[in-house]
C-alpha cells in the first residue's frame, strides 16, 4: 500500500502535466495553430538561452517558497491559502529593512532575508493561534490576512517609505541577492542567490518532516488530533508552529523579489498571485519538499516560456493559462487518473 | 439445496500478504452463520469481497445459484447484500431518516425528494424488526448501539436480504448485545440471512446455527453449532487449547499507587458524571471496574489521564498530585493508558506501525537525539514488540490502518505494556480479539501486577472483571458503590450492584 501511494504521488503529476500539454496541442489546433511550433517556442522561450534560463530560474525561485509555504501547512492538516499576504508582508518588511539599515552585507542581507522570513511568520501566527485558540477557520482568516497585507502594504509604501509615490528607492548592495556573476552567466538575466535559499528552504522542509520530532508531531496533529492529544502532544502548540513556519517560507519568496528580483517594492494593484500559483505547485508536487521544487520549475517554465509564444509561434500568452489551469484539473481530479492506473493493472494481469 | 450466498474457493491477496486463501463459506437462506478466526485471520476481508470492496484475485461467488461479480457495493445492494461495518458510516448531523435515504432518496413526481414517504417507510421497518428507532433523532444525540440500528434499517431500506455484521458486538453493552440478539432472530424469521462476524464464542453457541471457521486465511471448516461447544470452536481456530480462566497467584498489594479523593468531573455537556468518587489501587494489585456503560467510567479514565479536566477532588499517582496535569506529564508521571477508542486516540491509522509504537515515547532516546528521529531504532523497536505481542503484519512499515481490528489493539497494548508504567489503565483492552490473543493479554497484565504495578481494569464484560481482577469496583451513578473480591461474589450480585442496589453495597462496605 506504502508502495502504491508513492508511485500514485509520482504518476499521478506526471500524466496530469502531459494531458495538460496534450489538451493544450488539441487546443491549438483547433484554434488554428500548429501545437508542435507552439510548443517548440514555449521551450525556447523557457530554456532557449542563458537569458531565458535565467528569467525562468528566477520565476520558479519564489514558487517553490509559496509551494512550501502551502504544503508545510497541510501536513499538519491546515490549508494554508494566506500564502499571497504573507510574500506580500515578507517582500515589504525586507525591503524596508535592506533600505533603513546601514550595515556591511555579511549583516544587513542575512538581516533582511530574516525579516520577511519574520514578517511572514507572523503573518501566519495570527492564524494559527485563532484556529488553536478559538477554532476560527484558518481559510476564512488567512484569506482576510491577505487583503490586509496588500491594502496595508501599499499604504507604507505611500505613506511611510516615500513621500506619496508608487516605487520606494532601490535597497543598497548590501541587502541585495542580485549576483553580478550569475547575470554574466546568463546574459544579463535577473536570476539572483535567492534561488540557494529555496534549494535550501525545501531541503529544511523535507528534513523538519521527515526526520525530526517536529515534523513527527506536525503530522500526527495533521492525521489525528485526538491520538497526537492523548499521546501528549500540544495540539494548539503544533498548529500555530505549522503556520508560523509556512509564513515564514511564504515571506522568504516575499523576500526573494524584494532583494533580489526587484531591488525594490511598488504599490500593488492586485495579488502577485505568488501565493495563490503556490497552491497549485504544491497540490502539483504532492506536497513533497522535492517535488514542488520540480513543479516549481515546471510552472517557471511555463510562465517564462509563455511570452515566446506570441512572437515566433503567433499563439497567444493566454494558451498557457489554460494548460496551467488544465494540469491543475487533472491534478486536482487524480481519482479519475488513479481509478485510471487501477484499471489498467487489473486488465495487465 | 440453494444457497442464499456461496463463497468458493476465495483467494484475496495484500502486499506481503495471503489474506483469503482458498476459502469457501455457504450462506443458507434463513440461517444465522457466524464466521470465526483469529485476529487477522481475514475475516474481515472475505466479508469486503463479498460486499465488493475488495476483487478476489481467485475463486467464485453465487447468489442464489447464479455466478456474479460483484465489482463494487452497489452491486452488492442490487444483489440484496447489505453490510453493517464495525466502524459506522454515518453522517452525525444529520437525522436517521436523512441518513438512511442518502444516496437512494426517494423522489415525488416533481423530483423532491419525499422525506415523509421515506420517514414512514422507516418506521415500518423499524417496528417491523423491533428496531425501535426513531427517525427523526440526530445520530450525534443517539447511543452508539442505535446508531448500530440505523446502519442496520439502511441495509433493509435498501432491500437487503442478506446482512453482514462484522463484529457487531465489540461495541455494544451487554444490555444492547441481548437486544441485538433478539433483533437478528427477527430478522431471519422474516426470511432474511445473516453472516455474523464475533470473537464471542458465548454469542455464536446463544444465535447462530452454523459457523465456519478460518485459521491464517484458510478455511479450516464449517460446523453445526448445535453439535459442538465453546471449547471445541476455540481450539478449531487456534489449532491448540484455549484456557478461558487465567491462572494467577494470589495478589500482594503494596502501597498506593493511585488514589482518587472526592473526584468531580463534567462531560462535555457539562452535566457531572464522575461524582465524590472515592478510589484506590495499589501497587501489585489489579482492581477491576465494573459498571454499566454510562455511569461516568469514560470521565473518571480522561480525567486521570489528563484527557479531560476535573472541577475538584484529588488525583494522586505515587503520592504526586497529577489532577489536570497535560498528558504528557501525567504520563511521565509514570501513568499508561490503552485507550478505549483505539481509532480515535490509540493509533494515527496513517503512520506506520512502527511509527505508531513510539507515539508516547518519540522524543526521548533512543528514538531521537536532540529532536532528530533514529529511525533505525524506531523501528527495531517496533520489530521486538510485534514479535512479543503477536501482532500480525507484513511490516513494521505498514500503515496501521492496515492492519486487521484486533492486530491494531495488540499494537497499542504492547506499546502501553512495554513501558511497563506504575499505574496501567486498561480501558476494554480486549474489546475485539480472538480468545488465544485474550488469554495472553490477560496473562502480561498479570506479569505486570507481578512485578508490583498498580493496574486499573475499565471493561463491559463481567468475565474479565471476575477473572482477571483481584478486586472488583463497582461503579453506579458516577461513584464507586462497593468494593467485593471476585472470589466471594458472583455475576448475579455484581449485576444487582451495577444497578445501583444498595442493599448489599451496604452490607460490604462495612
Ligand atoms: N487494505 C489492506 N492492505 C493490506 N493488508 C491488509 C488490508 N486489509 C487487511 N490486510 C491484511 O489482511 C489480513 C487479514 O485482515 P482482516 O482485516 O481480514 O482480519 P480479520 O480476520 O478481520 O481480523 P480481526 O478479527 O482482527 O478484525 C491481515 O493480516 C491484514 O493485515
Ligand atoms: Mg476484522
Amino acid at each position: 500500500m506504502i508502495s502504491n501511494n508513492k508511485m500514485f504521488g509520482i504518476l499521478v503529476p506526471i500524466i496530469s502535466v502531459l494531458l495538460g500539454l496534450i489538451a493544450g496541442a488539441i487546443i491549438m489546433l483547433g484554434s488554428g495553430h500548429n501545437p508542435i511550433r507552439g510548443y517548440v517556442a514555449l521551450w525556447n522561450g523557457a530554456f532557449g538561452d542563458g537569458y531565458t534560463l535565467g528569467e525562468t530560474i528566477r520565476r520558479t525561485t519564489p514558487l517553490i517558497l509559496t509551494g512550501l509555504a502551502v504544503a508545510f501547512a497541510f501536513k499538519t492538516g491546515l490549508f494554508n491559502i494566506g500564502a499571497e499576504g504573507q510574500v506580500i508582508i515578507g517582500w515589504l518588511a525586507a525591503v524596508w529593512v535592506g533600505l533603513v539599515i546601514d550595515a556591511p552585507m555579511i549583516i544587513h542581507l542575512p538581516l533582511s532575508v530574516l525579516a520577511g522570513a519574520i514578517a511572514g511568520g507572523l503573518w501566519g501566527f495570527l492564524p494559527g493561534i485563532l484556529k488553536a485558540k478559538l477554532g476560527v477557520h484558518e481559510v476564512i482568516v488567512t484569506i482576510m490576512m491577505n487583503y490586509i497585507a496588500l491594502f496595508t502594504t501599499n499604504e507604507i509604501i505611500r505613506s511611510v517609505l516615500t513621500d506619496g509615490k508608487t516605487t520606494t528607492e532601490s535597497i543598497p548592495q548590501t541587502a541585495s541577492l542580485a549576483s553580478a556573476w550569475l547575470q554574466g552567466l546568463t546574459l544579463y538575466s535577473r536570476v539572483h542567490y535567492g534561488i540557494l535559499i529555496a534549494l535550501f528552504a525545501a531541503f529544511l522542509m523535507w528534513f523538519i518532516i521527515e526526520r525530526t520530532t517536529y515534523g513527527y508531531e506536525l503530522k500526527a496533529v495533521g492525521f489525528n488530533q485526538h491520538a497526537s492529544n492523548y499521546s501528549g502532544m500540544n495540539v494548539s502548540k503544533n498548529i500555530i508552529l505549522s503556520m508560523v513556519i509556512a509564513g515564514a517560507f511564504a515571506g522568504l519568496a516575499g523576500a526573494m523579489e524584494g532583494l533580489g528580483t526587484y531591488g525594490s517594492i511598488s504599490v500593488m494593484s492586485g495579488f502577485t498571485n505568488l501565493g495563490f500559483d503556490g497552491i497549485a505547485v504544491a497540490l502539483l508536487g504532492s506536497n513533497h519538499a522535492f517535488g514542488i521544487v520540480i513543479a516549481a520549475l515546471l510552472f517557471g517554465a511555463l510562465k517564462e516560456g509563455a511570452g515566446e509564444m506570441p512572437t515566433t509561434a503567433g499563439v497567444p500568452t493566454e494558451l498557457v493559462d489554460i494548460i496551467i489551469a488544465l494540469i491543475i484539473f487533472f491534478v486536482a481530479s487524480s481519482y479519475m487518473i488513479r481509478w485510471a492506473i487501477l484499471r489498467f493493472k487489473k486488465e495487465e494481469k | 439445496m440453494e444457497y442464499a450466498i456461496e463463497m468458493l474457493n476465495i483467494r484475496k491477496e495484500f502486499p506481503g500478504i495471503v489474506a483469503n486463501d482458498n476459502i469457501t463459506i455457504q450462506l443458507k437462506k434463513g440461517e444465522i452463520h457466524a464466521l470465526l478466526g483469529e485476529n487477522g485471520a481475514g475475516k474481515s476481508t472475505l466479508m469486503n469481497v463479498l460486499f465488493g470492496l475488495y476483487q478476489p484475485e481467485k475463486g467464485e461467488i453465487r447468489v442464489k445459484d447464479r455466478k456474479v461479480n460483484i465489482t463494487n457495493p452497489n452491486i452488492a445492494n442490487d444483489l440484496g447484500i447489505g453490510m453493517v461495518h464495525q466502524h459506522f458510516m454515518l453522517v452525525e448531523p444529520f437525522t436517521v431518516t436523512q441518513n438512511i435515504v442518502l444516496g437512494k432518496e426517494p423522489t415525488n413526481k416533481f423530483g423532491k425528494i419525499d422525506i415523509a414517504k421515506a420517514r414512514k417507510e422507516i418506521q415500518e421497518l423499524s417496528d417491523r424488526y423491533g428496531l425501535k428507532v426513531d427517525p427523526d433523532s440526530k445520530i450525534s444525540d443517539i447511543s452508539v448501539g442505535m446508531q448500530q440500528r440505523v446502519e442496520i434499517l439502511k441495509t433493509l431500506y435498501r432491500g437487503a436480504e442478506v446482512l453482514i455484521f462484522d463484529e457487531p458486538t465489540a461495541v455494544l453493552t451487554p444490555q444492547e448485545i441481548s437486544e441485538l440478539m433478539e433483533i437478528m432472530r427477527s430478522l431471519v424469521k422474516e426470511g432474511k440471512s445473516i453472516i455474523l462476524i464475533t470473537h464471542k464464542l458465548k454469542e455464536i453457541m446463544e444465535v447462530c446455527d452454523r459457523c465456519t471457521v478460518i485459521r491464517k486465511g484458510k478455511g479450516i471448516g464449517t460446523v453445526n453449532v448445535s453439535e459442538t461447544n465453546a471449547t471445541e470452536l476455540a481450539s478449531l481456530m487456534v489449532g491448540r487449547e484455549v484456557h478461558f480462566k487465567t491462572e494467577k497467584k494470589e495478589a500482594q498489594p503494596g502501597e498506593n499507587v493511585l488514589q482518587i479523593k472526592n473526584l468531580y468531573v463534567k462531560d462535555s455537556r457539562k452535566v457531572d458524571l464522575v461524582k465524590g468518587l472515592d478510589l484506590e489501587v495499589k501497587a501489585g494489585e489489579i482492581v477491576g471496574i465494573a459498571g454499566v456503560d454510562g455511569n461516568g467510567q469514560s470521565e473518571l479514565i480522561e480525567a486521570i489521564t489528563g484527557l479531560a479536566k476535573t472541577n475538584s477532588g484529588s488525583i494522586r499517582v505515587n503520592n504526586k498530585e497529577i489532577s489536570n496535569f497535560s498528558p504528557r506529564k501525567i504520563t511521565e508521571s509514570g501513568v499508561g493508558h490503552i485507550p478505549q477508542d483505539r481509532h480515535k486516540y490509540g493509533l494515527v491509522l496513517d503512520y506506520s506501525i512502527g511509527e505508531n509504537i513510539v507515539l508516547q515515547t518519540y522524543y526521548k532516546k533512543p528514538y531521537s537525539k536532540a529532536k532528530v528521529l533514529n529511525y533505525k531504532e524506531i523501528f527495531r523497536k517496533a520489530e521486538d514488540l510485534i514479535k512479543e505481542y503477536d501482532v500480525r503484519t507484513p511490516s513494521v512499515y505498514t500503515k496501521a490502518r492496515a492492519l486487521s481490528g484486533g492486530n491494531q489493539q495488540k499494537a497499542i497494548i504492547g506499546r502501553e505494556v512495554d513501558r511497563s508504567p506504575d499505574l496501567l489503565i486498561a480501558a476494554q483492552p480486549t474489546r475485539g480479539l480472538d480468545v488465544g490473543a485474550i488469554e495472553s493479554i490477560h496473562k502480561k497484565l498479570i506479569e505486570e501486577r507481578d512485578k508490583g504495578k498498580a493496574i486499573l481494569l475499565i471493561s463491559f464484560e463481567l468475565d474479565e472483571i471476575m477473572n482477571v481482577s483481584d478486586r472488583v469496583a463497582v461503579m453506579f451513578d458516577g461513584k464507586i458503590v462497593a468494593n467485593v473480591k471476585p472470589e466471594e461474589t458472583n455475576e448475579q450480585e455484581l449485576g444487582l450492584l451495577m444497578a445501583g442496589s444498595r442493599v448489599k453495597a451496604g452490607e460490604r462496605n462495612q
